[in-house]
């Protein structure tokens, strides 16, 4: 059914959270889902002439690098994009076979790959970019959350989260249930003011991403103005060099 | 958006089969129609005909065509599903139709009836193909006010001026029809025209800022891209051949889908080699009509690009 399901009483509302303060930009997120996801749910994902001169294959991150705000205080900032799994999404109601969809247990959107006629209708529907197509097997491809660890009993528990959140070295990515007000992704957004990408789109993503931190460290002053020591030492040899 | 062969084909041929029926359906229930035995269900038969090529083409581009009929069961969300169940719904009263012309004449009520069925559910077909393009949020330049009764009439234009040459070669005139053609001609390179002014003079949908959430840090620039060769996103809507040449194929189309037929229209109009000048109009507006439809798809930007900086 690619109609989207209603809310459920008591359901999770799981999502990332993606901290852009910490993200150092090292790609090893994306390339931890790529290995799970090659052998996961999804497997395997296109990988054509990776040692190659032209390289492509399908990818659920990819890692943007923008400059935000211009002169000494901007800042580069890493820019993590996967599939936000949005609340009401597009790319869930286009879908003429059903094979897209939302979960109502948890919100997760996936794609029946056994079903899927490869029309790639919900790609232009989804706003972010987060669907890729597999040509060799001809079906769309897109991130699931790892599904396959979260839920996964054959994982010791403290590795039942996605792979990119496992990996990631500066943990900038967190994983959650966003209807539980005291998980750490709630906090998180709650403190740290997490924001939606695109809202005035509609689709409500249920990812947050933390916007960096603008404190900086306030640097002494390399001279004081008024008397002191040092000052007067500065100001005598200042007269002695302009002679 | 990068065209697909498939999908242009899709929508231009199946404007010119279901305009047809609709035409076809809309006269025959007014009467209109001349009660020749052979006529209308000929008309008819071209009609899917044109219709079954464009489906045909348009599954050339799924990736599991075996897949197809799966496309069918999502009607209460889908405007493609929809489409898929309008456009199989309209075969049937379309063939009776035909049949019951055949059978009890003309004028008899049900095939009247048959064919003001036929001719609903064929504009109710263009209308769901219409939607999904024009229910997209993220292309601006399909989700707005302009896609659905553009569809519509250039539907309605194909339909006539594929009749006009169908009754002009069957009959050696088409008066009426060549008038209906040529004023179709001219409402529908209105609303192309009117299309265009309106798509350039669109603002950007969201800026860079909004898509990456850094809204507080005022404008924002793209450093380095994730990945140095094109992945699916930038093939498949990071499309940029049509921006650099958009003038001149816009005054292609224009001048092929709309002003010739209409000329010609009129040519046929004033009974100066009717079959000929009909046919010409149906086949410049074919062409045209595929150029047009290849505009609107490769003119077409997707927000998702703004992450490339495009
Ligand atoms: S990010 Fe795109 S693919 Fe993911 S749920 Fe939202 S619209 Fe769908
Ligand atoms: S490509 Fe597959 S999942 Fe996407 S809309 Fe088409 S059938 Fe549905």
């Amino acid at each position: 059914m690619t109609s989207l399901p209603e809310p459920q009483p008591g359901g999770k509302k799981l999502g990332l959270v993606i901290d852009l303060d910490t993200c150092v930009g090292c790609h090893a997120c994306a390339v931890n889902c790529k290995e799970w996801n090659t052998g996961g749910h999804h497997a395997p994902l296109p990988d054509h002439n990776p040692y190659g001169k032209e390289p492509h294959g399908v990818w659920f991150n990819r890692i943007h690098s923008y400059e935000a705000g211009c002169g000494s205080t901007s800042k580069t900032v890493n820019f993590p994009r996967s599939c936000l799994h949005c609340e009401t999404p597009q790319c869930v109601t286009v879908c003429p076979t059903g094979a897209s969809y939302k979960r109502a247990e948890d919100g997760i959107v996936l794609v029946n790959t056994d079903i899927c006629i490869g029309c790639k209708l919900c790609s232009w529907a989804c706003p972010y970019g987060a669907r890729e197509f597999d040509e060799d097997q001809g079906v769309m491809k897109k991130c699931t959350l790892c599904i396959d660890r979260i839920y996964n009993e054959a994982l010791p528990e403290a590795e039942r989260e996605p792979a990119c959140v496992a990996t990631c070295p500066s943990r900038a990515r967190h994983f959650g249930d966003f209807n539980d007000p005291d998980s750490k992704v709630s906090r998180l957004v709650a403190e740290r003011g997490g924001v939606a990408l695109m809202p005035e789109l509609g689709y409500a993503p249920v990812n947050r991403y933390l916007p960096p931190r603008k404190a900086t460290i306030p640097a002494k002053p390399l001279e004081r103005q008024h008397g002191g020591s040092v000052n007067a030492l500065l100001k005598m040899l200042d007269m002695v060099l302009s002679r | 958006m990068t065209p697909a062969g498939s999908v242009l084909l899709l929508t231009t041929l199946t404007g010119f089969g279901y305009g047809l029926i609709a035409w076809l359906g809309t006269l025959a229930g007014l009467g209109f129609l001349p009660a020749a035995p052979f006529f209308l269900p000929v008309c008819v038969a071209i009609g899917l005909g044109f219709s079954s090529a464009g489906l045909v083409a348009s599954t050339l581009h799924l990736g599991h065509p075996e897949r197809a009929w799966r496309a069918f069961s999502q009607w209460r969300s889908s405007w493609l599903s929809r489409e898929g169940v309008a456009a199989m719904a309209t075969f049937p009263p379309a063939v009776a139709f035909a049949g019951l012309w055949w059978l009890l004449g003309a004028g008899a009520v049900a095939t009247r009836v048959a064919g003001v069925v036929a001719a609903v559910l064929a504009f109710v077909t263009v209308f769901c193909t219409s939607m999904i393009y024009a229910s997209l949020k993220p292309i601006r330049q399909w989700h707005n006010p302009h896609t659905a009764p553009d569809y519509l009439i250039f539907a309605v234009f194909s339909g006539a001026v594929l009749l006009a040459a169908l009754w002009a070669i069957w009959f050696g005139a088409a008066k009426g029809l060549a008038v209906a053609a040529l004023v179709a001609a001219l409402a529908a390179l209105g609303a192309k025209l009117a299309y265009w002014r309106f798509i350039d003079t669109q603002k950007p949908l969201v800026s860079l800022a909004s898509a990456t959430g850094l809204l507080s840090f005022g404008t924002v620039q793209p450093l380095d891209r994730p990945h140095f060769t094109e992945n699916y996103v930038l093939r498949e809507m990071g499309y940029q051949i049509a921006r650099k040449h958009a003038v001149k194929l816009r005054r292609i189309a224009a001048v092929l889908a709309f002003l010739l037929p209409a000329l010609l229209a009129l040519v046929a109009s004033e009974r100066v080699l009717p079959a000929v000048a009909t046919t010409a109009a149906t086949l410049s507006a074919l062409v045209g009509l595929l150029v047009e439809r290849w505009l609107f798809f490769a003119e077409a930007t997707h927000v998702s690009t703004i992450y490339y900086g495009v």
